[in-house]
Parts: structure tokens; sequence; C-alpha cells
């Protein structure tokens, strides 16, 4: 798996908000993880553990505090501004709210049309029109749906818009941020299946971040847990499901519902204890430590770090000892 | 034994300056003594609004139709005065909403909130015998620390807390009904864990019955006793909890069902989408309102909506073809 | 903006004073733009015809040189009305070009523009207009040039907050990661989302400007003789005011319907265009 192209490379990535007292809200705190080409890199994790922003960090919308993101072997911190104009054609996004995210001046022609201007990738306007009618149908849109107004849509259309708008300059990499947690539950299906087509029509690498694990399994190859601004697990998503190494792992899996009720009453949850601490001030050593039902001694001093458990299958967990590299 | 609620043929209609919403049209259904009710759809398909009505909480533009009826333990609720609802809500009946913060009055403290619901249902106890039951009540819900909780305001405590103080200040009144709207939807999953197991021994410990509305299957499953599926202010399918996972009739159950990943399940299967959008309910269509999403559609489906039938013993469902089966099974027979 | 047009009808028809002040407001324009058709010369005298009073051939009479008093009152309505839009226009295009780019650069330049917007707001305008008026050539341009010197500040405001807030919206930031300059974004995306605001910003300094115009040349420093503007008029009408009251009450009048009419039209098109204040 490490001889594939690494699209994306994070390392030790922070980002820090200030906060009251001169403190600092530790919103990513040091993570790293890669992207291969062709794959999609699912992020779960809670309200508040950083998944979002360090999402946004990672493609350069926000600025980081420490730590590098390199795309394509390039720093995306330090890009001059040639090379972020063209960063901005390979990296695209689909945001969370297909109401906030689209604006509600425009038709929807021209808010699919903005990046085909911006990178002049038609030659005349008979192009345009047909770069930009190929966009809709591809996002399940009609053609009539193009000189309308944004705010005659429902949030699924919307986010078909969103989508169509992201794709329009043929983006090799697509930043996917809880897209369909603000969408009903008849309509996220249609755009999980239209994500994934896409995906392999476009042969799109994916970086797809949801609060929900069942839907982030579905989508994903590999998945990285998040808990208050750390990385805890990180494997593909079958391994994930079927022998998860961390215990906070094991708590998130198992506290999913199942919308059955033989399993549901079958299986054995592990209800959690309290809620996540407060990110301006994590605890020190071990941040789950506090709601962990295997905590140790170890964990409430020292800072568990990721290594390397089982192949391909990596976690940050006192359980697991220290592994010699 | 006799229901605890009966609702029958509840219409509720929002009139604006541009239209009418239909939220409700026409639906009738019952509420056993402690059990759980899931009343299941997505938004806008008149679950809330169903709820709401329940407790009286219709406002303006909002009106209950003339002919809807609920009857709790055979009263009629629906033509209640406002000194009636004041003494029905908290004492028979309770309501708990998704924002537990829009619900907390955010400038007075958790402890007075709470023994302000107990001055209104006049009790005759003392103060101290108030913050007592107070913490009893906290204590119940799951707060390890109910007695400090007393002393907080709202914007101290976490999301789980709030809505912990929420069920607390709702079962104070010990009503026989609770009424939770979406109680979990604004929570992580692991505190949703927390609040629906603690609701599930609550429930236990105070033999009420609980009216879960909800837009997830998945946490419907092991909690609730029967479920009602709405769609589009109108119910499509009713009956046992395991009778709608196991065996369900209406198109649009299946489709729900199918249609949300599983984390049990296999992930290369592909999702079944329910095409197209949920229909205007200021224009309802005339026949079926799934009728055009549906991929079993018939020619009558667009023409006359279909109506709640029994199917076996309590499950019932809307459908056309629930309708064809049974005709042929009695030409058949 | 169909729908906005539509809310705006509503809106209009629901509320009988702005209605009327919206017919009023026509019909005044209507009126001033066709002052050439009255039969009187504005500024001819005749000693002859002077202070003739309220008559069928001279509606508002005519004032102490014999010229046609509503022919004048038209003629400096003219003036009132021109002064007020200019300066409308000028107030606007510099409270939006420092307010927007103050609030989409943000950091000093932000905190500088902000500085000397807060400066501006807090002189005592009348008066430095006054010495203002009083130093330079008097006249048309000096005024409009004046007024809106001391009213662009509040525009800019307005127009700094909302592109803040709209600045941090999710699909500002879809646009720039689109590779959108930042003159695309202010232009494409963030002026015509705030043209709500400016538009009943517009409005309102219309009825401004027209009362600042009037107390200005109320005191001599405004259009210069033998312009007339409906606050000349006011201060020609000074020393006949207790025999020929009416010199002073028809430009009044003319003066308070306008400002009067701006004001609610304004209030109207706030309500329309900017809903979150009313929900």
């Amino acid at each position: 798996m490490n001889d594939r192209e690494k699209i994306l490379e994070v390392k030790n990535l922070k980002k820090y908000y200030p906060a009251k007292h001169g403190n600092y809200l530790k919103a990513v705190d040091g993570v790293t993880f890669d992207i291969y080409r062709g794959e999609t890199l699912g992020i779960v994790g809670e309200s508040g553990c950083g998944k979002t922003t360090c999402g946004k960090t990672c493609i350069g919308i926000l600025p980081k505090t420490d730590g590098t993101v390199y795309f394509r072997g390039k720093d995306i911190h330090r890009m001059t501004r040639k090379q972020r104009f063209a960063f901005t054609k390979e990296v695209q996004m689909i945001f969370q709210d297909p109401y906030a995210s689209l604006d509600p001046h425009q038709k929807v022609y021209n808010i699919i049309a903005e990046g085909i201007r911006i990178h002049r990738l038609a030659g005349n306007k008979t192009e345009e029109q047909k770069m930009v009618l190929e966009l809709l149908e591809m996002a399940g849109l009609l053609a009539g749906h193009a000189s309308r107004n944004v705010h005659e849509f429902s949030g699924g259309q919307r986010q078909r818009i969103g989508i169509a708008r992201a794709l329009s300059v043929n983006p090799g990499f697509l930043f996917c941020d809880e897209p369909i947690s603000a969408l009903d539950v008849s309509i996220q299906a249609q755009i999980i299946n239209l994500l994934m087509d896409l995906k392999k029509e476009k042969d799109l690498t994916m970086f797809f971040i949801a609060h929900d694990l069942s839907i982030v399994r579905h989508i994903s190859d590999r998945i990285g847990v998040m808990y208050l601004g750390k990385m805890v697990e990180l494997t593909d998503s079958d391994t994930l499901y079927d022998h998860p190494l961390h215990p906070y792992t094991e708590a998130l899996l198992t506290a999913i519902p199942i919308a059955d009720p033989d399993i549901s009453a079958g299986r054995k949850q592990m209800i959690l204890e309290g809620e996540v601490p407060s990110p301006v001030n994590p605890p020190q050593g071990c941040r789950f430590a506090g709601r962990c039902k295997k905590c140790m001694g170890i964990c409430h001093d020292t800072e568990p770090v990721m290594q390397e458990i089982e192949p391909n299958h990596w976690a940050a967990c006192h359980l697991y000892g220290r592994k010699e590299k | 034994m006799g229901n605890l609620l009966e609702v029958r043929n509840l219409s509720v209609s929002f009139f604006t300056y541009e239209s009418t919403v239909q939220a409700v049209r026409d639906i009738s259904f019952d509420l056993a003594p402690g059990e759980t009710t899931a009343l299941v759809g997505e938004s806008g398909c008149g679950k809330s609004v169903t709820s709401k009505s329940i407790m009286g909480l219709i406002k303006k533009p909002g009106k209950i139709l003339e002919g809807s009826r609920i009857y709790f333990k055979g009263q009629c609720i629906t033509d209640f005065t406002i000194k009636e609802w004041e003494r029905f809500r908290g004492k028979n009946c309770s309501i708990i909403f998704q924002d537990a913060l829009a619900s907390l009055n955010p400038t007075m403290k958790i402890g007075r909130q709470i023994i302000e619901v107990l001055n209104n249902h006049d009790t005759g106890l003392s103060r101290d015998e108030k913050v007592k039951k107070a913490v009893e009540m906290l204590a119940m819900t799951g707060i390890a620390d109910a007695a400090g909780c007393l002393e907080k305001y709202p914007h101290e405590l976490s999301g789980g807390m709030r809505q912990r103080v929420m069920i607390a200040m709702a079962l104070i009144g010990r009503p026989e009904l609770l009424i939770a709207d979406e109680p979990t939807t604004s929570l992580d999953v692991t505190v949703q864990a927390q609040i629906l197991e603690q609701m599930k021994q609550l429930q236990q410990k105070l033999n009420m019955a609980i009216l879960l509305v909800t837009h997830d299957l998945g946490i419907v499953a092991d909690a609730a006793n029967k479920i009602i599926i709405m769609y589009a202010g109108r119910i499509v399918e009713q009956g046992p909890a395991r009778e709608i996972f196991y065996h369900p009739v209406h198109p649009y159950t299946k489709a729900l069902l199918d249609s949300v990943p599983r984390i049990d399940r296999d992930r290369t299967k592909r999702l079944r989408a329910i095409e197209g959008n949920i229909p205007d309910m200021a224009n309802p269509p005339k026949g079926c309102a799934f009728c055009g999403r549906c991929p079993e559609a018939m020619n009558i489906c667009e023409e006359h909506a279909p109506v709640l039938r029994q199917i076996e013993g309590p499950h019932a469902a809307a459908c056309w073809l629930n309708e064809l089966h049974t005709i042929h099974g009695g030409t058949d027979a | 903006m169909k729908d906005n047009i539509r809310t705006f009808k509503k809106e209009l028809f629901s509320n009988k004073a702005a209605m009327f002040s919206l017919i009023l407001l026509f019909i005044l324009i209507t009126a001033v733009l066709l002052a050439p058709l009255s039969p009187y010369d504005p500024y001819k005298l005749d000693a002859g015809q002077k202070l003739l009073g309220i008559s069928g051939e001279h509606w508002f009479g005519t004032d102490e040189y014999g010229r046609d008093y509503f022919t004048r009152a038209l003629y400096g309505g003219r003036v009132s009305l021109l002064v007020g839009f200019l300066s409308m226009l000028m107030t606007v295009a510099i409270g939006t070009v420092i307010g927007v780019f103050s609030g989409y650069a943000g950091g000093r330049l932000d905190t500088f523009l902000m500085s000397f917007t807060d400066i501006f707001l807090a002189l005592p305008s009348m008066l430095l207009m006054v010495i203002l008026n009083a130093f330079l050539q008097p006249g048309l341009k000096t005024l409009v040039v004046v007024l809106s010197l001391f009213s662009w500040a509040s525009v800019a405001r307005i127009t700094r907050a909302e592109t803040m807030s709209l600045k941090e919206r999710d699909f500002i930031v879809a646009s720039r990661n689109l590779g959108a300059s930042n003159i695309r974004i202010i232009f494409v995306h963030i002026i015509p989302n705030i043209l709500g605001p400016i538009i009943v910003a517009a409005t309102l300094s219309v009825a401004n400007a027209i009362l600042m115009e009037s107390s200005l040349s109320f005191l001599g420093l405004g259009v210069q003789i033998p312009l007339a503007s409906w606050g000349s008029m006011l201060q020609g009408a000074q020393a006949y005011i207790l025999n020929y009251p009416y010199l002073a009450v028809f430009p009044g009048l003319m003066i308070l319907i306008t400002v009067l009419s701006f004001n609610l039209l304004g209030d109207v098109l706030r309500n329309v265009l900017e809903p979150k204040i009313v929900k």
C-alpha cells in the first residue's frame, strides 16, 4: 500500500484558536496521515473533535498553526499566488450546509459556470454552456434548472448544485465536509450514491468527513477516528469495524443504533460515561482516559503516540504497549 | 386495558399569507399506557406538529381543524381551556425537544427552573421538600452531582447534561405520557446512547408511555414497541416494531430501511436511494403523496389516496398494493 | 429579485402611508421635471406683480420680485432634488467602497479605515459644513461635495458590517476555493448581496441631503442667487413671514413632504430588503 502515490501528506498538523485568558482552543493538535491516490479517506469523530477544522486546514482554507501539509509534494501553506491558483483547480470542496454554500443572488448557471470562467476552461460562450449542461446532467439535475434561482431548490438539489460547482474545474481531489448531515434521510442516499458514482467515473481522490460512522464506513476505503483534536485510530474500513483497537472506536461503533430489533437487542453496547472534555484545557496524558473503560495508570500521565500496531492499522493507545520501530 | 391516548382524524394546517400548508392530514392512532411508540418520518412529514397538537402547543398561523379529536384517558383534550392545558401539561403529559438550550431559560439557575415546574402544580410541598425532589429527579436521570447541578446555569452544562435536565423537568410531575421530539438529534452518538438508555430505565421505573418522535429508524429499533411511519402529513404504515422492521409493506417504509447505510451490513452494497423530493405540502398531490417517488407506483396511485388498512392484527398500511393483495386474496378464497 | 419586488408590493399595499408617499414623490418628481412647461419665467423680475398672494393665475402667489412662486418652487425643487440625488450617489459610492474594502480586508487596514470613519461620525458636521462652505466657492458642486463628505461614514459602517458577516459565509469560501480573485469576490458575490442595505441607506441619505441642503441654503451658504432651492426660498421668505406667510409655508411644506416620503419609503425598503430586522 505504501508504494502508492501519496496525494496529500499531513504531518503533525496543528490548528489553535485564541481563547479567553491567553489560552488556546486546540482544535487540531498534532495530526498525521496520508491520502493515497484514488482512495477515499474518511474521518469520523464527535462534534468538537476538530475533524472539520482539520479538513479545512488540509486544503488551505484555514491557515495552520504548526505542522505541514504537502499536496503532491508541495507545501500548501507556502504556495505562491500562481501555485495557489493552480491548486484550486486540483482541490475542490463540498460543504455541509447546502443553504449557506450557494450565493443566493445568483442563478444556478452562473454558480456552476464560475469555476469555468475563472480558470478559462471554455473557449467561448457556447462551449461554456455545453459544459454547464453536462455538469448539471452529471449531478442529476435538469437543463431547465440552469436559469432558476437557488432558493427554488430543496436541500438535496442544492447539494447537487454544489457538487456540480466543485466538479466544474475537473479536480482530482474532493474534500467533502459532512455533505449529507443537513439532508433528509431519504435524500442522503441519493447524494452518497452520486458521490460514489462520480468518484469512480472521474477517478477522484476523496477526503470525507462525517460524524456518522455508518456513512463514513460505507463510502471510505480507510477511516481515521478523531477525538479531541487527535487522531486515535487509522485503518481500512472493514478492519476498523471488525476489529477496532482503540477503546474509543469500540465505544463509537457500539453506540451506533442499528435499525434491526434483533441485532439491536442482541449486541452489547458499550455506553461511555460523561462527555468530551473542553479542547481549551484537554486532559494530560491520553485525552480519552477520563471516559475509558480500560484506562490504566499510565494513561493519565503519558500521552500515547500513534503507532502501527498491526500492518496498516494504526492506533494511539497504551493498551498495546510501545512497539519498537 | 383502555388506551392512554387516542388521536382521531387529526388535521392541522398552517395559514400563511401565500398559502395553506397542510402539515397533518387526517391521522388517527392510539397510544397504550406504559408502551413506547415511535413516530418516524422526515422533516416536514408532520410528526412534530402531531406531537405539539397533543400538548396544545399549536400556535398561529397553525390551526387544528374542525373534526379533529384527541382523547386522553377518554377525556377530549382538543377543546381544553388555557387553565386546563396548564394543569394537563407536566402532570398528565410532558414534552422534551431537540434543542435543550433553547428550551431552558438562560438567565435562571437549573434548580429554580425545576422548582418552578413544581410550583405550577401546587403540590403542597415545602421549599426544602421541593429541592429534595428536584435533586432526586436529577439523580434519577443520571446526573452525578445533582445537588451541584441545581446551582448551575444552562450554558455551564454540556449538551447531554442539558437534555438530562430537560428530562428531569419533564418527569418531575410524574406524567403518564412523555413526548420526546427528536430528543437526541443534536447530540453525539456516544451521548445519544447514554440518553436513550436512561430513558429506557426511567420508563421502567416510572411506568409511563413514551411517544418517541424521530427521523432515525435506528434509535427506534430496540426502544419502541410500536412504530408509526408518517409521510407528507399522513400515516403510511403502523404496527408492532418487529412487523415494521421485518415485514414492511409500504414502499416508503421499505425504502427508508434500505436507504440508510448500516454498520452491520456489507458496505459495498449500493444504497437504495429514494429518488425525487418530498412534495410541497402547500399543494399536496391528489393521490398517494409518495406516488411520484415510488418504484411500484400504479395508475390508481396518482388519482386516489389510499386509506390505512389492516394487514394483520395491529399492522396497517396505506398503499394500493396492499389493497390489491386483499382483493386478490378475497377472490381466491 | 423577483421575490423582493413581490414582497415590496405586498409591504407597500399594506402600508397606506408609504403608498401615499410613493405617489407623492412620483407626482413631485414629475412636476419638477416638467417645470419648463410653466408659462412663467422663474428669474424674470416684475415689480408690478410682487406679493400677489394665492390666486388661480399664481397658485402659490408671487414673491417680493413679482416672480411666480409656483414656478420658483418647481425650479427650486429641481435644485433640491438634484443636490439630494447627487450627494446620495457620492455618499453611497464613497461609503460602499470604504466599507466593503475595510470589512473585506480586515486587519490593520480595517482598524485604520474604521477609526477614520469614526472620526467623521463624531465631527459636528453642521458646524464644519458651515465653515467649509464659507471658505470654498459656494455653489451646487461645493454643496454636493461637502454634503457627501459628511454623510458617507454611516454608509461605510453599514456596508462594512454586512461585508464582515458575508465574507465568512460558505459560498464566499467556495468561490475563493475555485480560485476567484478578491476583486471578483467583492463585485460578483459581496456587493450584490449587500445591495439591499445599500438601497435603504441611499434612500434615507437622499432625505438627509435635502434636509441638510435646505439648512445650508437657509443660512445663505447653499446655492447662490438667482438659482433657488427650497432652502433659499425659505430664507427669502423670512422678511415677509408675518404679512405673507405663504412664502414660507410652501417651500417648507415641499421639504417636509419630500423628506418624509423618502424616509417612509426607506422604512418600507428596509422591511423588504432586510427581513432579519423585522422577524
